[in-house]
């Protein structure tokens, strides 16, 4: 068992990692699939990270209650801008949701005293991790796969084909879209409470603009066809950086043309356009 | 004291209308959220940099230098990415995604050429002198500033409003499907608005490195969430929302600056952003799309 | 059965609908007739709840329906079909059916989520949505597409989806557009047999003869007023009516 122990320890933060980055992923994926360009993941997973951190840090409260408090700390917040910005579409909620992941990062950055401000939240403590996020992860799938193929699947896809048509149809379009909204923000409080526990430390830089665009590439690569595109999406972007990692100075102009490539090749996610070549092979 | 702020409010703020209006004209007609116009600033800031130092331009040569290449690559913009994108109806979301491969490529490409430390421009090409106006001293480099964006931004309106290709524009924003039908060129005025919306960035960056004096890979970030944030408040997609909203933005941030404290510089903005997402999310000039009924 | 008092609506400056009043019986096929543009898609407009009027109620079964949401009107029994088809072009026409059932009030989220939960909600659905295809001939068609389906058996099926609410009220926009003879004459028939079942239909067309032919009672609406209510033969013969399509290029089947 020795070469586990060594591959835990010089591998743990990257299972870790792709453990959180599959359930952002997830995040976004849900709001996708309703038709809702939220952006917005990136400050929700700041809020589940600071609650969680501040409650285990000052209070020493248990890792588990402190993560669902993280995660229903991100779902309020979802609930109390949600009914606003809902109203917008399309681009225009991607603006909206962008925008305000980056309020969320300035007002944690400015509240010095609770959050320490640009310097960050330091030691907070480990307490590991891996089982946690395994149950996630799993728990999350688990319900995404059963919700996507019943009948609150079919309703998202609806909805995101033709909202008015879908309401016509007796469903409560507004509903269903806060719900996704709320439960996608939940899922990232609760990916970035689980991240702050196995860092150490967090600070407003790690949830802004570049992780929310992070979050986005992963749930455009990983498409809106399957929870499973979700997981491809987010192991992929976590593995990128490591297997870039020999090629130095080019990492980022690869990163990027990859990213290119991808999203030229494969628009509606790569989930999909593998599973169309397989269809193509198979004749 | 008033007079030197008002002046450098001016200053700033047209710079950030300018590079507003670039990102709200892609937004509004191409329906993308341009995340690479940082980028595109930054190779125009560049631009005009190298033109000077290296082939020893004068200043506005060099700014239109910068015009060219930043209109080059947002014809490279449209024609290798947003068309085929376009023409695979990809979704929503996809062209921003690419857009952000664009301006990591971008980025590294400048770090990787010009170095990452802060470039300057040399010391005798920036205007030092100073004007005597209403009594106060007021920089003839703030003076060009102003003069330029208030041009740009007169012709940039007369061409929306009373132009020909403006009417087209304003019609394909509201909806290409019908504006074809009409027999417009959809393809070629999309192109058209990639490459108007590239320069008004590229020039808004040579701008900004004139007023601050600092030319650096990263340059294009910051300016981005500034004009995500001028606008959303001013108003998604409205040319007069991203003009007033850019001023406002500039204003806010001098008077800050001058009165409260840099550091609270960024807090305002987003203060503003976040109270304006509340109450009236699509901005104050702008108008959240209808529902087709 | 529906009743309209006093309605009007005004776009800006523009008063599209003016101070209608209308009742509508609970029997006999209703027909809405009028030149292009006089109103007649923004009643339904308002009816389904998708524009709220300028002024004036609009009653169901007694109720007033102004103010509410879309979907609750729909959940009342008042189902529409669209002039431009407004199908889930990706989802197959059985998927479509079944979306109309997806009041969740039928099934509960919660179960939803244990291994098996669902499974016989979602088969008595399917059962219930083969049977509305059948009704309107569409059982071959189930697992294809609806961007598959040719354009009248689109038609069908946006009829099968809005019957997949259990309506009591049914809001045809146009239904015969783009049908051939044969197909108009079809669709007649199957709007009869559903009013015959107890449904009440009140329809827009512009195809003069499938109005007159089926509709027991017929309003004429030009710029947004009445000019004439009454049966097909008033109609027909009605001097306002012969003059306001004469005064257009839009004179129906000839």
């Amino acid at each position: 068992m020795e070469w586990l122990d060594s591959f835990w320890s010089t591998y743990s933060t990257l299972v870790l990692s792709t453990g959180t980055n599959v359930l952002l992923a997830l995040s976004i994926y849900i709001t996708l699939a309703c038709g809702l360009l939220s952006v917005a993941n990136a400050g929700f997973m700041a809020i589940g990270a600071y609650s969680a951190a501040l409650l285990t840090l000052h209070t020493g409260t248990p890792l588990t209650l402190a993560l669902i408090l993280g995660a229903i700390a991100a779902a309020m917040m979802a609930l109390l801008i949600g009914v606003p910005t809902l109203r917008l579409s399309g681009v225009y909620l991607a603006m909206a949701t962008l925008a305000f992941g980056e309020v969320v990062r300035i007002l944690i950055l400015n509240a010095e005293d609770l959050t320490g401000g640009a310097l960050g939240l330091n030691g907070i403590p480990q307490l590991g991790g891996l089982l946690e996020v395994m149950i996630s992860v799993t728990l999350a799938l688990y319900i995404f796969l059963r919700l996507a193929h019943s009948q609150v699947g079919r309703s998202m896809t609806a909805i995101s084909q033709d909202e008015i048509a879908t309401e016509l149809m007796g469903l409560n379009v507004r509903a269903y879209k806060l719900f996704c909204f709320v439960v996608g923000a939940a899922l990232a409080g609760l990916a970035g409470a689980l991240n702050a526990h196995f860092t150490f430390f967090i600070s407003p830089n790690e949830y802004g603009f570049e992780r929310a665009v992070e979050i986005l590439a992963m749930g455009v690569i990983g498409g809106v066809s399957s929870p499973w595109g979700a997981v491809l999406g987010g192991s992929l972007i976590t593995a990128l950086p490591e297997l870039l990692r020999g090629m130095g100075r080019y990492r980022p102009l690869i990163n990027g043309a990859i990213l290119i490539i991808i999203i030229l090749y494969s628009p509606k996610g790569l989930w999909d356009g593998l599973r169309s070549v397989l269809r193509r092979t198979r004749g | 004291m008033l007079a030197q702020q008002i002046i450098n409010g001016l200053s700033l703020g047209g710079v950030y209308a300018l590079f507003a209006l670039g990102f709200t004209l892609i937004f509004g007609v191409l329906s993308i959220i341009n995340l690479a116009h940082g980028a595109i600033f930054m190779i125009g800031a560049y631009a005009a940099l190298h033109a000077v130092l290296v082939f020893h331009f004068a200043l506005l040569p060099a700014i239109f230098v910068a015009i060219v290449i930043t209109g080059v690559a947002g014809w490279i913009l449209d024609k290798f990415i947003f068309a085929p994108l376009r023409a695979r109806r990809a979704p929503h979301l996809a062209p921003m995604i690419a857009t952000i491969g664009v301006a990591i490529c971008l980025t590294s490409l400048a770090e990787g050429y010009f170095g990452s430390e802060n470039l300057r421009f040399p010391p005798d090409i920036l205007p030092s002198s100073t004007l005597s106006l209403a009594g106060v001293q007021v920089n003839w480099l703030d003076l060009k500033i102003i003069l330029l964006v208030l041009l740009l931004m007169g012709f940039m309106l007369w061409v929306i409003r009373d132009s020909r290709t403006g009417r087209a524009l304003r019609s394909v924003a509201e909806s290409p499907k019908a504006a074809a039908l009409l027999g417009a060129n959809v393809e070629g005025l999309f192109l058209a608005t990639s490459v108007i919306a590239s320069i008004l960035g590229g020039v808004a960056g040579v701008l900004i490195a004139l007023y601050t004096n600092a030319v650096f890979p990263n340059m294009g970030q910051p300016m981005l969430h500034k004009g995500i944030a001028v606008v959303i408040i001013g108003g998604m997609g409205d040319v007069r929302g991203a003009l007033i909203g850019g001023f406002f933005l500039g204003f806010a941030e001098v008077l800050t600056i001058a009165y409260i404290g840099s550091s609270m510089r960024d807090a305002v903005a987003f203060g503003l952003l976040f109270s304006v997402l509340l109450v009236r999310p699509a901005g104050l000039f702008g108008h959240a799309p209808q529902r087709r009924v | 059965m529906l009743k309209l008092s006093s309605l009007s609506k005004d776009f800006g400056a523009l008063r599209v609908l003016d101070n209608l009043d209308l009742a509508i019986p609970t029997r006999g096929i209703f027909g809405l007739i009028g030149p292009n543009g006089a109103g007649k898609t923004t009643i339904f407009n308002l009816i389904t709840g998708l524009l709220p009027p300028s002024s004036g109620s609009i009653e169901f079964l007694g109720e007033r329906l102004n103010g509410l949401p879309p979907f609750m009107i729909t959940r009342r029994g008042i189902a529409r079909t669209f002039q431009n088809i407004r199908l889930f072009k990706d989802m197959t026409a059985e998927e479509n059916v079944l979306v109309a059932m997806g009041d969740l009030s039928k099934y509960h989220t919660l179960k939803a989520l244990l291994p098996g939960g669902y499974r016989d909600d979602e088969n008595s659905q399917r059962k219930s949505a083969r049977e509305l295809l059948s009704r309107v001939g569409l059982s071959a068609k189930a697992h294809q597409p609806a961007a598959f389906l040719s354009y009248g058996e689109q038609r069908r099926l946006e009829l099968a989806r809005a019957l997949a609410t259990r309506p009591k009220l049914l809001l045809l926009d146009e239904p015969a557009a783009g049908m051939n003879a044969a197909e108009k004459q079809q669709l007649m028939e199957e709007i009869e047999k559903l009013e015959a079942s107890g449904l009440s239909i009140v329809l827009i067309e512009h195809d003069m003869r499938f109005v007159m032919g089926i509709c027991a009672e017929i309003a004429v609406l030009n710029f947004g007023r009445w000019i004439a209510q009454g049966s097909p033969t008033e109609i027909r013969a009605h001097p306002k009516v012969i003059e306001a399509y004469l005064g257009n290029n839009d004179t129906g089947d000839t």
